[in-house]
């Protein structure tokens, strides 16, 4: 039983850690208020491989673990929730199911455009119909000549309005239902595809999310992700990797809601002493950390079983991003109460942290799914 | 060509709560973040874009406890060639000529053309490790250097003197050059860059004991509160004057 990080693990959380601090802080504020897509901090971040961390190297990657890339995760989210996501979304959600379903072409072809921020993934599931109950997806394909058409419609697709590659799902076989759903890899321009409503969020502002309409959209054969009837396949492997990076920005999150209230309560005074000296401030103050250190061994756990890659991770996955994201909901909105009435306004960080927590119990599946996950894995 | 920097992994202080342990001559270091020392972290930076220009090594060197590894490593990271940490038995007690001492006795031995260092560290502010250690070496040096260009075996360098005078000077290589925060940009490292680092070679020197010490900390302590206060007298206008006057010269304003 070892706890310790690696040596490369720590200088990573260090590297990132000192990037977040410098470059993120701010900017987060500012990205909260325009929505503006932090492209300028995603071409840095490409050269010093944050976007394709778990990428193997020959791939334009920087060929690190699961434990790397969630450590990353957590470290930019505690600075900025927003490029946090978009971060996961491009390593996990997108590179990794191409480099682990995609050919050797695939691969040679798109990850080195998302591993050096030429283009930003996404990933195309959820459809206005299909959230929770994703095997109901309606979006069609069928090969015509050397294109497959598309037609339908997603929802809610981070990144969704600046992304340039998308893996997008849709059904090859309507009877075969969920055994019928298929993966693409879909290029932005395509002929048939454009993107339609931006949502405007509550938080995590800044991650260009909306729909994405395909009408008879053409997409090449050569572009079919792993083979015809498993997509469905592909997603859930996809997602049970992704849960962990979800649940590492939401550890993220926390860190920095837990920091600010502890910033916050030494500086306040009322009744003649910091805030910090009174027991219900410490009993909050212990509550968020207690919590947090129980979600980011959750996370790691995670990470480390699929490192290691013995066996299955849904169950570690699914446990690790149902409590990271109670956790965020919970320990944001302590701080926000620490902080009183001033964690109520803009003038402190605390508010928009409470915004972004929100989130994480409801995409890559509600808490309620990552429940029913667990519980049948259980009861199998 | 071949550089040597000397860096140091120091706690940052500038937002923490400092605690002084009971024998009154260390800092408690427990809640304490530690890094590099910001001008040291410049003094790579420039080793690093020196680098890019030339052909040669860059030899990362700092006396510490076996926790400044990771100051080392992150060196490594960003592209130095190799690392060496210095751990003498009696640590906890050096000043700077021991500091600069040690560092001698390694540095003499790499055939250096250029060794750089932070102008200044911000735990203990001596500014005297550089130096000190250019004197040792029997090498010219110049301090708190703005920009640096090499030559034919000179270095031209740019000193920011007080008034906002800047002096150039033109040295002969081998030299030591203490280098100001802000002469660049430094970098982050990679993740790429982080995988390398574990090949490369970071030698310990361990199981000596520094010598020469010329001073030692008697104490380490906060001053009492002071309790002087300046009354303004006045109309509002004036007093708000002068209390302006006094935030400007304290520079708060």
């Amino acid at each position: 039983m070892n706890f310790d990080l690696t040596d490369n693990q720590k200088l990573v959380r260090d590297m990132v850690r000192d990037f977040a601090e410098k470059e993120l802080k701010e900017k987060a504020v500012e990205i909260d208020k325009t929505q503006e897509f932090p492209w300028d901090i995603l071409k840095k971040m490409a050269e010093l491989g944050l976007l394709g961390i778990v990428v193997p190297e020959e791939y334009g990657g920087a060929g690190m673990d699961f434990i790397s890339l969630a450590i990353a995760v957590e470290e930019i989210s505690r600075a900025c929730a927003s490029t946090g996501v978009i971060v996961a979304v491009n390593n996990s959600l997108t590179a990794y199911p191409i480099e682990h379903w995609g050919n050797e072409d695939q691969k040679k072809k798109y990850l080195p455009l998302l591993c050096k921020g030429e283009k930003i993934g996404a990933f195309g599931l959820t459809e206005p119909n299909a959230g929770s109950d994703a095997g109901s997806i309606e979006s069609t394909a069928r090969l015509e000549g050397d294109y497959y058409i598309l037609n339908g419609t997603k929802r809610f697709i981070t990144n969704g309005g600046e992304a340039g590659i998308f893996v997008v799902f849709a059904l090859t076989n309507k009877e075969l239902k969920h055994k019928g759903i298929s993966a693409f890899i879909v290029e932005d321009g395509s002929e048939g595809f454009s993107k339609g409503k931006h949502e405007e969020l509550m938080g995590i502002r800044a991650t260009a999310n909306c729909e994405l309409i395909f009408e008879d959209c053409k997409v090449p054969k050569e572009n079919l992700l792993g083979e015809e009837g498993m997509g469905f396949k592909i997603a859930l492997g996809t997602i049970d990797v992704s849960r962990i990076d979800i649940g590492a920005q939401a550890v993220g999150i926390s860190q920095g809601a837990l920091e600010e209230a502890i910033k916050y309560s030494k500086e306040r005074k009322q009744f003649g002493k910091p805030i910090c000296e009174f027991e219900f401030i410490q009993g909050m103050i212990a509550d968020m950390a207690t919590k947090i250190n129980a979600a980011r061994l959750l996370v790691l756990r995670a990470a480390y079983i699929k490192d290691k890659g013995e066996k299955r991770f849904s169950l570690e996955s699914a446990m690790a991003k149902w409590y990271a994201s109670e956790v965020a909901v919970d320990v944001t909105r302590q701080s926000c109460q620490v902080h009183g009435g001033y964690g109520y306004t803009k003038d402190y960080p605390v508010e928009r942290m409470f915004r972004d927590s929100k989130i994480m119990e409801l995409y890559e599946g509600t808490s309620e799914i990552q429940k029913i996950v667990i519980a049948r894995s259980l009861l199998r | 060509m071949n550089i040597a920097v000397c860096i140091k992994r120091v706690p940052e202080t500038a937002e923490a709560a400092v605690n002084i342990d009971s024998s009154e001559k260390h800092i408690i270091p427990d809640q304490l973040v530690f890094d590099i020392n910001e001008a040291d972290n410049y003094a790579l930076e420039e080793a690093l874009l020196l680098r890019e220009k030339t052909e040669g090594d860059i030899t990362l060197f700092t006396v510490g406890s076996k926790e400044s590894d990771e100051v080392i490593k992150m060196g490594l990271a960003k592209g130095a060639t190799r690392g060496v940490r210095i751990t003498p038995e009696n640590l906890d007690n050096l000043d700077a000529y021991a500091v600069a001492k040690l560092l001698a006795e390694q540095v003499k031995e790499g055939n250096f053309d250029l060794i750089l260092t932070g102008c200044i560290s911000s735990d203990v502010g001596n500014s005297q490790v550089g130096v000190t250690l250019a004197e040792l070496l029997g090498i010219p040096h110049a301090t708190l250097v703005i920009k640096m260009g090499i030559e034919d075996g000179f270095a031209t360098v740019q000193r920011e003197l007080e008034g906002g005078l800047l002096e150039e000077l033109k040295i002969k290589l081998p030299a030591l050059f203490t280098i100001q925060t802000g002469i660049n940009e430094p970098r982050y490292a990679s993740i790429l860059g982080i995988k390398r680092a574990a090949q490369k070679e970071l030698r310990v020197i361990e199981n000596i004991t520094a010598e020469g010490m010329k001073a030692e900390v008697v104490k380490m302590y906060y001053p009492p509160v002071g309790k002087m206060a300046e009354i303004l007298e006045g109309g509002v206008e004036e007093v708000s004057g002068k209390l302006c006057e006094i935030l400007k010269g304290k520079g708060l304003l």
